[in-house]
């Protein structure tokens, strides 16, 4: 037990060391900057990614963390240029407003099960671009462009992140924002599965009838875990506003609802650190397939079926079978 | 004896079709009642109808005096009635102690944030019912199958592991649907010998059951439906000294009440 949990820190500390110190320094000595926009992409697709998983959790397939994502990016936006809004404040303002909307949202589609969820979800994307698209406050196609850098952030006259403007390397900082939303957010996620919600949520999953015959008020803990999940899809579309300094109706798409899917498919399901590697596989691998040309999709898609079929409780599953051999 | 639930006029209307014709019945505390009639007479729906799980078209359910029905299932769960199901349902891929242990939730103290920040009360509530789980297991002769997934039990313990689940939500009226479905006899038996310990131990209990001489063995009263109505009510030998029943259940077997 204590051996557990000592190997437990260790793994943390770890993983601290590599994405903090490791990452920053392999990047600065090799000279490939681009990596920081890359790794802070899969940061942020991976705390989108998390919400998605969260759902799963509770047995519903969300093909619709897009729509949250896209709405995060748009609140932070508007904040930012049109009330003169410091970006930092609209992180948690855009997390709330999205969860807000998927409570309002979920308590009557969080009833329906299987495929009519997913289906339902998979228009709420669309249904997101077309009102990015149709309404004023959003300028239609041609989107919200020329975001200033996040300023900075000072508590009681101290400077706890410095104005990104005046950074020479804003990447690197961009890198260790994400990362910490990033590790934040997987410590929540952690924390609420290891406790008893994960039992909970895992009750839903298994059987809803049973739930509620045993005192569970199911209705209320799908709409809590939904909105949880929504929260993350609008911090992470937030960070992403203010990284590329614009927002389109088409920065979030269905695809991207997909992909946060697949994410949690490809790490695994059953674990909660599945969406962080299944964002990192995914998009390297979908990068490292680009020199294939125009069999990218083909060998892309391929792959992921052979996994799905080799692999089905995902990318996680097979360190736990080593782990029993062991 | 007091009166712990008590039904009057309960009537369910699917469409046409009168699945639960206004049956009107009371449970004693601390008694079995059986529910027994053929197939499609209506037992279940009586169960969900009892367990608010469905609402009825008229008529009314209540407990200790209050009036339940019209609720949710999981606030009349909360109110002390529980209700096990006719098939065989647990949560499948959780271990065997998990499902004692999450069938506690009624008895919980902290709320979910509690939970998610392990607070003081929320570590009090988590060793408060792993310890009223492993006690549970221990009643029902599961205890040595505590850490198994729940979808590996062979049938038998299935059934009772469906019962241990109900009885971790301490209710005051525990509604058994079919509980020796699917058992042989031994199995059966020793079934029975454990639903009168629960009694004992001071539950009260109604169950819907086919097996007879199960049913006959171990009612204080027993209650018969068919198509819908209560036709019948009494002591196990009053009902199988009944015309009413014998007729409903002629053309079947006769064996089929115990004569
Ligand atoms: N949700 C429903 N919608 C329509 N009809 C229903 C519904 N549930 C039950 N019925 C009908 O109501 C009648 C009573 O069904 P019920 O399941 O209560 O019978 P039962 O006495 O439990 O039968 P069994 O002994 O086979 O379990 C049946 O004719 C059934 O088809
Ligand atoms: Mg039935």
């Amino acid at each position: 037990m204590t051996r557990n949990r000592s190997m437990k820190i260790a793994s943390v500390a770890a993983f601290l060391a590599i994405v903090f110190i490791a990452v920053p320094a392999a990047i600065s000595l090799s000279g490939r900057i681009d990596l920081y926009y890359t790794l802070t992409s899969v940061a942020l697709l991976s705390i989108a990614s998390a919400g998605v998983w969260l759902t799963f959790y509770i047995g519903r397939i969300n093909i619709g963390q897009g729509a949250y994502a896209l709405m995060g990016g748009y609140v932070s936006a508007i904040l930012v240029m049109n009330h003169g809004w410091s970006f930092w404040p609209t992180i948690p303002v855009a997390g709330l407003l999205c969860a807000a909307a998927s409570v309002l949202i979920g308590l009557p589609i969080l009833r329906l099960r299987g495929v009519y969820f997913a289906m339902v979800t998979l228009t709420l994307t669309e249904v997101a671009r077309l009102l990015a698209l149709a309404l004023p406050i959003t300028n239609g196609a041609k989107g919200i462009v020329s975001i200033p850098l996040p300023g900075a952030l000072s508590v009681f006259g101290l400077t706890i992140i410095p104005d990104f403007a005046t950074l020479q390397n804003s990447r690197l900082a961009f890198y260790l924002l994400a990362v910490t939303l990033m590790v934040v957010c997987f410590a929540v996620m952690y924390r609420l599965v290891q406790s008893r919600i994960g039992k909970l949520c895992q009750s839903l999953q298994q059987n809803e009838e049973l739930a509620s015959s045993i005192g569970v008020n199911i209705a209320y803990l799908r709409v809590i875990a939904y909105a949880v999940s929504s929260f993350f899809g609008g911090v992470a579309g937030a960070i992403f506003a203010a990284i590329s300094q614009s927002i389109y109706p088409s920065s979030f798409t269905v695809t991207d609802s997909v992909n946060f899917m697949l994410n949690c498919f490809l790490g695994g399901l059953g674990y909660v650190f599945g969406p962080m590697l299944g964002t990192l596989v995914l998009y390297f691998g979908w990068d490292l397939l680009f020199q294939t040309g125009r069999l990218q999709l083909l060998i892309y898609s391929g792959l992921m079926i052979v996994l799905m079929l080799v692999l089905p409780n995902g990318l996680l599953s097979l360190a736990e079978t080593t782990r029993k051999k062991a | 004896m007091a009166e712990m639930l008590e039904v009057s006029g309960l009537s369910k209307r699917f469409g046409g079709l009168v699945a639960v014709n206004n049956v009107s019945f009371s449970v004693r505390e601390k008694e079995i009642l059986s529910v027994i009639g053929p197939n499609g007479a209506g037992k279940s729906t009586l169960f969900k109808l009892i367990s608010s799980f469905l609402r009825p078209t008229s008529g009314e359910v209540r407990l200790k005096g209050e009036r339940i029905s019209g609720l949710a299932p999981h606030i009349a769960a909360r109110r002390g009635v529980v209700r096990t199901f006719q098939e065989t349902t647990i949560f499948k891929n959780m271990s065997v102690r998990d499902n004692v242990i999450i069938a506690h939730h009624l008895r919980s103290k902290a709320n979910l944030f509690g939970f998610f920040l392990g607070t003081g009360t929320a570590r009090a509530d988590e060793a408060a019912f792993g310890a009223s789980a492993d006690e549970i297991l221990a009643l029902l002769g599961l205890a040595s199958l505590a850490n198994e997934t729940a979808r590996n039990l062979p049938h038998g313990h299935l059934r009772a592991l469906g019962i241990a689940v109900g009885l971790a939500t301490n209710p005051s009226i525990l509604l058994l649907d079919e509980p020796f479905a699917g058992m042989n006899h031994e199995e059966t038996m020793r079934m029975v010998a454990l639903v009168r310990r629960l009694r004992d131990l001071g539950l009260t209990i109604l169950l819907v059951e086919h097996d007879m001489p199960a049913v006959m063995k171990i009612s204080d009263r027993i209650v018969v439906l068919n198509f819908g109505q209560k036709i019948a009510e009494g002591t196990p030998s009053d009902i199988q000294a009944n015309d009413k029943v014998i007729e409903a259940y002629l053309g079947s077997e006769d064996e089929a009440i115990g004569l």
